[in-house]
Order: structure tokens, then sequence, then C-alpha cells
């Protein structure tokens, strides 16, 4: 096994994992597209970054932040859902990417490239996901308290907005580092099949949000290994090895 | 003047949305261990009012409590059952906490069996999913419950059950109770105070004292018809 293949295997492993954790909650507030609309959002800075060479997580993070600002301002302005705002945002912000992406590069940055990565970027990817972790863990409760009711979540002590804003900044932040191995099309999957995957085979939260954490990273790695076997882009392969895991899962669920 | 034995002062509340007055100038007092029943038809601006009263709405005038701990249960509706990660019972108890003997315990008192503490949501009949949330509400030892509409969508037998189960709660427990509904028996056999509200306050007092046939007839419009329990 090559080092640039094991660098991969770490990366992918590592964002699948905090991807699955995280989609876990998402899938919850139905809110599993919510990832890929961001994932689009990030598609300008991810042409940006590969027009002028910088790393396209930063890229993806900027625009993200302005996206994500920019939703959350409509959100206070208007009466509309999170996710209806997310989509005209998102819309428009895929549409600005093709006005500028490199020809050569689109492939890069609808399907995610693991060939060029560096022990830093794994290193950073590393910190940054264990960050994402005790964040998530530590809103856990609170949200799906809210998603039952948020009376029920406020009068139980919980600050929403705060809480609100955290989860969001954690999709952003999971959504920027999925662009590097899936591309900007296909994170919504990363989040989202998982959540699936674990939904069909557990009985209470903790075998979900450990089952969902685990398939997330499997999914990865088995991408990342036939990557290195076939060639073919590892973002599809990725989100095929989610597919199949999640088909596993319906079989089960219908033996049981 | 301060009441000591006052658990929440209301004075002069207001609540407006979007331009619209839904409630005005509404003044009441809830005293320890009182039942307040907040009767009213659709749209009198129930609640909204409970709602305020936990800052879950802006308001004006001033809500004063005088208490330590406040448990809120939502209309059933309003709630999510369904679309949910597979949370099962025990796990929403333990939202609240860690000692299983106090969960298992409760959820006996509640009248369901503990096996049902495995089961989801969405695998609990209606009445059993009220009994499961009184038991909830009540687990962190509050000293007010405040509920709206507690017994909607549940038949008349499993009615009953759910306010006598209140009514035990209550008497064990050093409770204070506010709760919408709209069933004029249950103000009889339980409330010790009731607020007649549309959109403002049309009485406020012992249900003996202020419901009369004339001011139902005010509140509801005509066509009610007037049953009164004797045995209470």
């Amino acid at each position: 096994m090559t080092t640039k293949i094991l660098l991969a295997l770490i990366l992918s492993g590592t964002i699948g994992a905090i991807a699955g954790y995280l989609g876990s909650l998402m899938l919850s507030k139905r809110m599993a597209l919510m990832g890929g609309a961001l994932g689009h959002l990030t598609l300008p800075g991810v042409a940006l970054a590969l027009l002028y060479d910088f790393d396209v997580s930063l890229g993806a993070t900027l625009f993200l932040a302005f996206g994500v600002l920019i939703i959350w301002l409509l959100e206070q302005k208007t009466r509309l859902h999170l996710e209806a705002l997310t989509a005209v945002v998102f819309s428009a912000s895929l549409a600005t990417a093709f006005l500028f992406l490199p020809k050569e590069e689109i492939d890069i940055a609808l399907l995610g490239d693991v060939s060029q990565i560096s022990p830093l970027t794994v290193l950073v990817t590393v910190i940054i996901s264990m960050l994402l972790f005790f964040t998530v863990k530590k809103i856990y409760a609170s949200m799906v308290l809210a998603s039952i009711s948020s009376d029920l979540a406020q009068t139980s002590g919980v600050n929403l907005k705060l809480n609100n804003a955290l989860y969001l900044i954690c999709i952003a932040v999971t959504v920027a580092l999925g662009v590097r191995i899936v591309g900007g099309l296909m994170t919504a999957a990363l989040l989202a099949i998982p959540a699936c995957t674990a939904k069909n085979i557990s009985s209470n939260l903790s075998q979900y949000t450990i089952i969902s954490t685990i398939a997330g990273g499997l999914a990865c790695i088995l991408g990342v290994i036939a990557y290195a076997i076939s060639d073919v882009p590892a973002g599809p392969l990725i989100i095929i090895a989610s597919a199949l895991l999640f088909l596993i899962s319906v079989f089960k669920q219908q033996k049981g | 003047m301060v009441n000591e034995n006052a658990v929440l002062t209301v004075s002069k509340l207001q609540i407006a949305y979007e331009g619209d007055r839904i409630i005005s100038d509404l003044s009441f007092t809830v005293k320890k261990r009182d039942i307040l029943i907040i009767l009213g038809p659709n749209g009198a601006g129930k609640t909204t009012l409970l709602r305020a009263l936990q800052n879950l709405l802006p308001y004006q005038g001033s809500v004063s409590w005088n208490a330590q701990k406040i448990s809120y249960l939502p209309p059933q509706e309003f709630l999510q059952r369904q679309n949910l990660p597979p949370l099962n019972i025990e796990e929403f108890y333990a939202f609240k906490t860690s000692d299983s003997n106090a969960i298992k315990s409760m959820i006996v008192d509640v009248g369901l069996d503990e096996s049902l503490l495995n089961h989801q949501f969405s695998e609990l009949s209606t009445g059993q999913f009220q009994r499961m949330l009184i038991g909830w509400a009540l687990l962190d030892n509050p000293d007010v419950l405040i509920l709206d509409e507690p017994t909607s969508g549940i038949d008349i037998g499993g009615e009953e059950t759910i306010y006598s189960l209140l009514h035990k709660f209550w008497k064990n427990q050093n409770l204070t109770i506010l709760l919408v509904t709209h069933d004029l028996n249950i103000v009889w056999e339980y409330a010790t105070q009731v607020i007649c509200l549309n959109k403002q306050q049309m009485c406020m007092g012992k249900p003996d004292e202020v419901l009369t046939p004339e001011q139902l007839k005010t509140l509801y419009g005509t066509g009610i018809k007037f049953y009164k329990h004797q045995h209470r």
C-alpha cells in the first residue's frame, strides 16, 4: 500500500465517520438534503481554490460561511423555512460556480479528489473532526428534543438559537471537509446515507448513532480501497459503497 | 402588594401577533397548589397565553413566577412522533435524569408497564404516549406543571384516567397545575380556580362562583348545555 493511499484512507475514513455521526442528527431534523445543498454552495469556493491553487476545503469554507450567513439573515428577515432558503441560495451559488470553474477542473470540483493528500491535511482534518465530534455530542440530545418540539426543548432549558447556530456550523464544516473527497455534488450522500442505513437496523438512539458513524467511515474506506484498485475517482465509489451498505441494511431489516 | 403564597402573578398582559391583538389586559394570580383551568373557545388565546407565560412569545405587561421548576407539555398534536431517530422511551427520559431507578419507578407511577421503556415513540398509543409525557414532565420534580389540552385525541375513558392520574400527582406532590381544556366536567371536578378567556379575561375565580350559565353563554355563544356536578 502506498503512503498516498494510506493518507487517503485515514482522511476519508475520518470525514466519513464524522459525516455519519452528524448525519444521524440531520435525518431527525428532516434535513437530509441540506448537506447536498450546502455542498453545492461550496462550489464557487472550490472553483476559486482550483483556479488560484489553494486548499479546496478552505475555499469551500469561505463560501459556506458566506452562504450560511446569507441564509441566516434571510431566515431572520422572512418566515421561510431554513431548508427552503437554502434551496434558493444554493442554486444561485451553483450557477455562479460554473461562470468561472475551469473546464479541466470540473471533475475534481464535482466528484472530489483524494490523489494528492499531504500528511498536514490529514492531521488538520483529524483535529477538526475531533472538534466536530465533541460539539455534535454536546448538542445531540438538545437537538433531538427540539426535533420533537421546540417548545419542549426551550422550556427544558435548551438555548435553541445557540444550538441551531452550532448545528449549522458543524454541518458547514463537515461539508467543507467532505467536498475534498466526494466533490460538491455528493455531500448529501455522505451525510444522509449512513443515517438511513443505521435507522433500518437499530432499535434505540445509541445503537443508531454508533452504526451511522461506523457506516459512514466504512463506506469511505471501502470506496478508497476500490479507487486504489480501479483508478475510478474515489467520490462516486464512496457513495456506491455507502449505498451498498444501505441495501444490506434493508435486507437485514426485512429479516428482523 | 406581593402575595407570598403566589406562584404566578400576571399583570396587564397583552399579546399581539403581527399587529393582531390576541390577548389584552389580562391580570391574575395563581397560588401554590392551585389547579387553574383556562377555559375558552377555539382561538380565544389559551395556547398563546400558556406560551407567553413561559417566555416562548413576546408580550407586554408583567409575568412573575415564584417557582423553582416549571414543566410544560404542549398539545400532543404539536409534538413530532414520526420521522425521528429511533429514540426509545428510556432514552427520552434519560434526557432529564441519569437515575435509571427514578425512570423505572416513574413509568410505573403513570400506570405504564416497565417494558414500554424499550419502545419507540411511534409504538405507543395516544393514551400511553400522553401518560408517558406526563411522567417525563414530572421526572425532575417540578413545582408547576403546565398542560395544554392533555386529553386531545384520547377517548372518554382514557381522558378520565389521564385526569385522575394528574389529580393523584397533585395530591401526593406539592404541585401547582395550570391546564387548558374544553371540558367543563373537568373544571367542575378538579379546578380550584378558573379563568374564562376570550381574547380578554371574561371571568376569574372559583368554578362554583364564576361559571354561571350566563357567563358560559357569553364565553361560548348560545347553545351550550349547562351541566354542573353536585358531588364537590
